[in-house]
């Protein structure tokens, strides 16, 4: 009887969790993912470049009264067809931050067919970004998308 | 004997907690189960939800709660420790001596508004009182009256109460506000009807601090002889207030926004002229009646000796949160421009100040403030991601509803914390300010109104 009770205490106790790594790896709920804190904290590729300019496209996307609006541009190498700089401006909370950021480091040095492939779902997975700002990084596809356009648009005419 | 032998057993095989690690659970507790998010403290600072900062971060949120004051909490202790009994054991010293502090601090809470103890009923918080307050009149008057008037910046709890008034068939007004947070004092005068069973203002907005005319209100609900109800949780202790000459019928207030403990408010329910509710507790008949269930002495005592505190200290904590209100706001100005109070200047409350930043949005904002413990809006609200319908119900444009944030000043804020959070604020205001695409149209001269945003 002592035994049982010993056994249940004690199968009670040793429930505790190995390392505190275990547990926070394993969903308990983070408000923002260490990737996202660390876009805010060191934003990169900040900035504007001149918008007249013929090898600048510029994505303008979102709107003030949704809360976010992305400005991505991108410097394109007329002869290789390759983005060789980009910066972005955003107003929007940390994950929309976030999402502008990366999407300025992951177009640097692609293609610009390559870099209209890249969804929305990665850049949510990169920054384990929460079902409710999933809008977020398709604002910043949309921005990719957007300043892409502008500057075929810029060189078709 | 067994017992020994148990503890023996267990030192053995649990292990100890690493000083990484400190999660606050006993060995024998099945509370084992419930995860409690890991909290990692060592020399470098805090680190919690994904956030790392360098020590406990300022607190600055006053209107969510406030720490209890020492001086409440020695007079709470011998309540819990020695002096346990309930208050409604009729039969030996424990109950007496539990009932007679809770009629003294019911003495206490009223005396603060100018009632009678008789007119006190002791709550689980203002927004119990609320809803016994809103449902349990118009349930008790509900042959002869049908319609509620309230307002639609008021607290949360109290538009749920109405919308679940609206569900049962009644039917309930909200009144727009002014530009500056106000009641339009003729739009209420218009609104009400011969079968208005109440009217709700609260006096204090606990968003953006303003303080409704609540002499003007009541004198308009005397005229034509409808109950007043008020949410005086931020107001208590605060403000002067005078349930007579406020006319006020109906009064809910709350013991941790004045220092006090959590978990207790109390109900003001006027007896000349009676007013009348329908219970929402059932039971033995507690608290007149009103609200059955043990009244926690503890607490209630707390909350008396926070009354009684607040009204010896008022004039002062006024006088000194009203400085260091200036100095928030003056120190935010002189070094960045686009700041914006919500609400009235002139009719607030000096420990609230509620700013919008322009070109700047509230939540990243906020990401950058962490060592500084602020809200954006009301803590209540702050888990959806709507911008706050209080700020909406100002009129205030979509992009600047997004960007607000509270400022609670309190009793217990110093000025060096006020001179830091000004820096902090100024910091990350000119950071996001860099980053935002609409600062940079602003200073171009673009005019942000006229673009055509590409909606999703």
């Amino acid at each position: 009887m002592l035994r049982h009770v010993t056994n249940r205490i004690l199968g009670q106790g040793l429930r505790l969790p190995a390392t505190p790594a275990a547990v926070g790896g394993s969903g308990l709920p983070r408000m923002y993912h260490e990737r996202v804190v660390d876009h805010y904290n060191h934003p990169r590729n900040v900035g504007s470049f001149d918008k007249n300019d013929e090898d600048v496209g510029t994505g303008l996307v979102g709107a003030p009264a949704c809360g976010d609006v992305m400005k991505l541009q991108i410097k394109v190498d007329d002869e290789t067809g390759k983005i060789v700089d980009a910066c972005f401006k955003t107003f929007g909370c940390g994950s929309a931050i976030a999402s502008s950021s990366l999407a300025t480091e992951w177009v640097k040095g692609k293609k610009m067919e390559e870099v209209l492939t890249i969804k929305n779902t990665e850049i949510a997975k990169h920054l384990s970004l929460p079902p409710v700002k999933l809008h977020c990084s398709m604002l910043a596809e949309d921005a990719i998308k957007a300043a892409v356009k502008d500057y075929e648009d810029k060189h078709s005419k | 004997m067994a017992s020994k032998f148990l503890a023996i057993a267990l030192r053995r095989t649990i292990p100890k907690p690493t000083t990484a690690i400190r999660l606050v659970r006993h060995p024998f507790s099945t509370a084992a189960a419930v995860a409690v998010e890991p909290y990692e403290e060592d020399g470098n600072g805090i680190a919690m939800k994904g956030v790392k900062i360098a020590g406990r971060p300022l607190y600055l949120d006053m209107q969510a709660t406030s720490p209890v004051d020492p001086r409440v909490l020695d007079a709470m202790l011998p309540y819990y420790l020695s002096h346990y009994g309930n208050p409604h054991s009729r039969t030996h010293l424990y109950g007496w001596e539990s009932e007679q502090a809770v009629e003294s601090a019911r003495a206490r809470v009223s005396a603060l508004i100018n009632a009678s103890p008789k007119e006190i009923i002791f709550t689980s918080g203002a927004t119990e009182s609320n809803n016994i307050s809103i449902k349990g009149v118009m349930h008790f008057y509900k042959d002869k009256k049908r319609h509620v008037i309230t307002t639609q910046t008021e607290h949360k709890c109290v538009l749920d109460s109405c919308r679940y008034l609206q569900q049962e068939g009644f039917e309930v007004t909200y009144l727009p506000v002014k530009p500056d947070g106000l009641v339009d004092l003729e739009k209420l005068r218009t609104s009400i009807r011969p079968d208005t069973g109440l009217v709700s203002v609260m006096m204090v907005n606990n968003e953006i601090g303003v303080i409704q005319p609540m002499e003007e209100i009541g004198e308009i609900c005397k005229e034509f002889n409808v109950p007043l109800h008020t949410d005086a949780a931020q107001a208590l202790g605060k403000i002067p207030i005078d349930v007579d000459k406020m006319n006020i019928s109906l009064m809910s207030l709350s013991g941790h926004k004045i220092y006090g403990p959590k978990g207790i408010g109390a109900l003001f329910m006027r007896r000349r002229p009676r007013i009348r509710v329908e219970p929402q507790m059932n039971g033995g008949g507690q608290e007149r009646g009103i609200r059955s269930g043990t009244v926690p002495t503890p607490l209630a005592v707390g909350f008396g000796a926070a009354c009684e505190l607040a009204m010896k200290e008022m004039e002062y904590d006024d006088k000194r949160i009203s400085v260091l209100q200036e100095r928030l706001l003056n120190g935010i100005r002189e070094k960045i421009d686009g700041v914006v109070v919500n609400g009235s200047e002139v009719s607030r409350y000096a420990g609230n100040l509620n700013l919008s930043f322009a070109f700047v949005e509230g939540e990243s904002l906020l990401m950058g403030l962490k060592e500084v413990a602020v809200s954006s809006g009301s803590a209540c609200t702050s888990a959806s991601l709507e911008p706050s319908y209080v700020l909406r119900a100002l009129g205030v444009d979509e992009d600047m509803a997004h960007t607000s944030i509270r400022y609670g000043i309190g009793r217990f804020t110093t000025e060096e914390e006020i001179d830091r959070a000004v820096e902090l604020t100024v910091k990350q205001v000119e950071k996001l300010r860099e980053l935002s695409p609409l600062y940079e149209m602003f200073k171009e001269g673009i005019d942000i109104k006229s673009i055509q945003w590409s909606q999703h």
